[in-house]
């Protein structure tokens, strides 16, 4: 659709939310092969597996199918919507398919590899592509790393002479290689305009009549420039995709990642959150969470991050860790308390203050009569929930 | 001596008349950082915080106070232009200065366009973005530009330089736990597009006579560590302590700071502290480990 857009070359295609929908989509597209892909937000839709979300019973492997008649269209449709696809993006989890594309097939003279994306040491743009397209770039990159080109891009830079070396360098000729030229131009343009993060094109296609056409793409967004880009996040966005526990962090400007272990854990700054969950581990502990209540977090917030780890019901025990800059270790005293008592907590609580008015912040939980384990440092703190939840 | 910051450095503050501007100025100006004024675009002519000057651009500013140094705390959407403007100005005036960008969640496209137009400016350097700044403790006083607690800070002969704010902190606490203070401590920020990097503030390090020690904090993601690790082994002969934190992170989800993630495999904890390692940097496994692998190394 964004490509569409922006006249870089794709397959016909509808996109569909409904069985009725999808076989409208076949016979429109006026063809005589078609590919029905999985839409969800994770790479690696051919090689997934469909399960029911009710049972978890195997559905249908593959999330991409080829038809070549309305009812193929819509046996594999019926077998897609409304199931769960796993990839190996996705983990075992999953996610429920909502949306289809039925695309028109062509005729594939040869498959290539195309992605863009932010190079950070050479803080410029990169762009990767491989004669090895249709595979998994990870396993190209680690086999055959020599059968990837790399060419970087500045801001402002004309994208054309370095495009056409790239171009040649896959060994491509003629009318391919002009639309190869313009093509990249236009996703480099998109680049910046959009706010992208990665646009990953695979495979990029040769056509029997030497064209080239982009059959399948994923593109991730900056989410630090959702300002600017309310209308097509709204479009794009599915939230029925995303952990709701993650979506309500965000919303209250807490930065929250779950885990597997049983340690739930509330920090304040991003680093320190990552180390608090090492140490845990380090101690024979598993980490819950990450949960980054920033650097300014007021009573509510604390509450609010309290209530999303206990949402998990993994946890066992809870972990505050505060260095106390910003943010003053009295306020958050006062709102372990508070959430404490509100929330009728029955897990063991360790928490650990140090940095502005500490004192006063421990002397606020000795003096409630709660049940709260204070440590002198991280530690201390990760062994002592350890061992309270292994009692 | 100390790295780019003196304890008397000229500070100027953009985005004073905000509300973090205003508290953190505030914070500053009480530590005994030489505040000289600030910048708002079109509030210039009023003063803050009992006479702090504000201007409405920076070349005006660094026109009238000879400012040294400036620290943004504009909104994300503005910040970018703000470090241009900044370091456009020192560039233009003075050829030289130091822009320390506070502000978390610029768009990285716009870093990335700063950056370019940074590079073509010589002379003047960037901190950050998404940084809690730079510090330089003094005896009585100092010079403290960014959000850090001035508290904790004690002068000294161990420097100190890190991705993450509150980890640095944690640091800080610890040197200063074992009689130890801090020469200069630098927080580059958990971006994915810095403008100063580990091995900036390295070598910056090395060739400073107050500095007797560094440690070194780094996390996942990129390869920052690595690179850093390398110019270690061939460049630095001070003794360092390093930490990196993620070790327990799970591959390709952001953890909080925009430039933690662990993508296609790359960017580990494990592969950076093997790194260090073979540098010769001391590990800390733990952060409440560092004071005690700082106090081994100095005895050495």
């Amino acid at each position: 659709m964004l490509f569409h857009k922006r006249g870089i070359p794709v397959q016909k295609g509808v996109h569909v939310t409904s069985v009725e929908q999808a076989v409208d989509a076949w016979n429109n597209l006026d063809t005589n092969v078609v590919a029905v892909k999985s839409q969800i937000h994770a790479g690696g839709r051919g090689k997934g597996t469909l399960y029911s979300p009710l049972d978890g019973d195997l559905i249908l492997e593959g999330g991409v199918h080829i038809a070549k008649s309305a009812e193929e269209v819509e046996y594999f449709s019926q077998k897609i919507f409304g199931n769960k696809l796993v990839t190996i993006q996705t983990g075992p989890e999953g996610k429920i398919v909502n949306n289809i594309y039925i695309e028109s097939g062509c005729n594939i003279a040869h498959e290539y590899y195309l992605a863009v994306l932010i190079d950070r040491e050479e803080q410029a743009l990169l762009v990767m592509a491989s004669t090895e397209g249709g595979m998994d770039i990870e396993e190209v990159a680690e086999k055959t790393p020599d059968k990837i080109d790399k060419i970087w891009y500045k801001f402002g830079e004309d994208v054309s002479p370095k495009a056409i070396k790239l171009g040649e360098s896959l060994g491509l000729e003629g009318n391919a290689l002009d639309e190869f030229e313009s093509s990249l131009t236009k996703i480099i343009d998109m680049f910046w305009e959009e706010d992208c993060e990665m646009i990953e094109i695979n495979p990029m296609v040769r056509t029997n009549d030497n064209s080239i056409v982009m059959l399948d793409a994923k593109v991730s967004f900056d989410n630090n420039a959702e300002f600017r880009r309310k209308d097509l996040i709204s479009e794009l966005r599915d939230k029925s995709e995303e952990i709701p526990t993650e979506i309500k962090a965000s919303e209250a400007g807490l930065s929250y990642v779950k885990l597997d272990g049983d340690i739930g854990c509330l920090v304040n700054g991003a680093g320190l959150a990552m180390a608090t969950m090492d140490v845990i581990k380090l101690y024979g502990g598993e980490p819950a969470n990450f949960l980054d209540v920033g650097g300014g977090a007021n009573e509510e917030q604390v509450r609010t991050a309290f209530e999303i780890i206990l949402d998990d019901s993994n946890v066992k025990g809870i972990l505050v860790n505060i260095f106390g800059g910003i943010m003053r270790c009295d306020i958050i005293a006062r709102g372990v308390i508070a959430a404490t008592k509100s929330l009728q907590m029955e897990v063991p609580l360790v928490v650990r203050l140090v940095g502005t008015n500490f004192m006063e912040g421990r002397e606020i939980l000795r003096e409630s009569g709660l049940k709260i384990h204070p440590a002198e440092n991280l530690a201390e703190g990760a062994k002592m929930i350890v061992e309270l939840i292994g009692e | 001596m100390s790295i780019w910051i003196e304890e008397d450095s000229k500070v100027l503050v953009q985005g004073i008349t905000g509300s973090q501007g205003l508290f953190h100025s505030e914070k500053m100006i009480e530590y005994g950082t030489n505040i000289v004024g600030g910048v708002t675009p079109g509030k210039g002519g009023q003063t803050v915080l009992h006479n702090v000057p504000v201007y409405n651009a920076m070349k005006e500013a660094i026109n009238e106070t000879d400012a040294d140094a400036s620290v943004i705390y504009v909104p994300a959407r503005f910040a970018a232009s703000a470090v241009q403007e900044a370091v456009d100005a020192f560039y233009e005036l003075k050829g030289e200065g130091t822009v320390i960008c506070i502000t978390e969640g610029i768009p990285t496209l716009d870093m990335l366009k700063t950056i370019n137009f940074v590079e073509e400016r010589d002379g003047v350097r960037l901190i950050g973005p998404n940084c809690p700044g730079i510090i330089t403790p003094g005896e009585t006083k100092g010079c403290k530009i960014g959000i850090m607690p001035g508290h904790i800070h004690r002068k000294g002969r161990i420097g100190i330089v890190s991705k993450s704010g509150t980890l640095t902190y944690e640091a800080v606490d610890q040197t200063t736990g074992i009689g130890e203070g801090q020469s200069t401590c630098i927080g580059i920020g958990g971006d994915p597009i810095a403008g100063t990097s580990f091995i900036d503030c390295l070598e910056a390090f090395e060739s400073d006579p107050q500095t007797e020690a560094i440690v070194m904090i780094g996390e996942i993601g990129g390869n920052a560590e690595e690179l850093a690790s390398e110019y270690v082994q061939e460049y630095i002969s001070k003794p360092i302590v390093g930490f990196v934190a993620g070790a327990t992170a799970p591959p390709g989800k952001r953890m909080g700071h925009a430039g933690a993630i662990i993508s296609g495999g790359k960017g580990t904890a494990a592969e950076k502290t093997k790194a260090m390692k073979k540098a010769g940097i001391s590990i800390a496994n733990d952060p409440s480990e560092i004071g005690a692998v700082l106090e081994q190394i100095l005895n050495k």
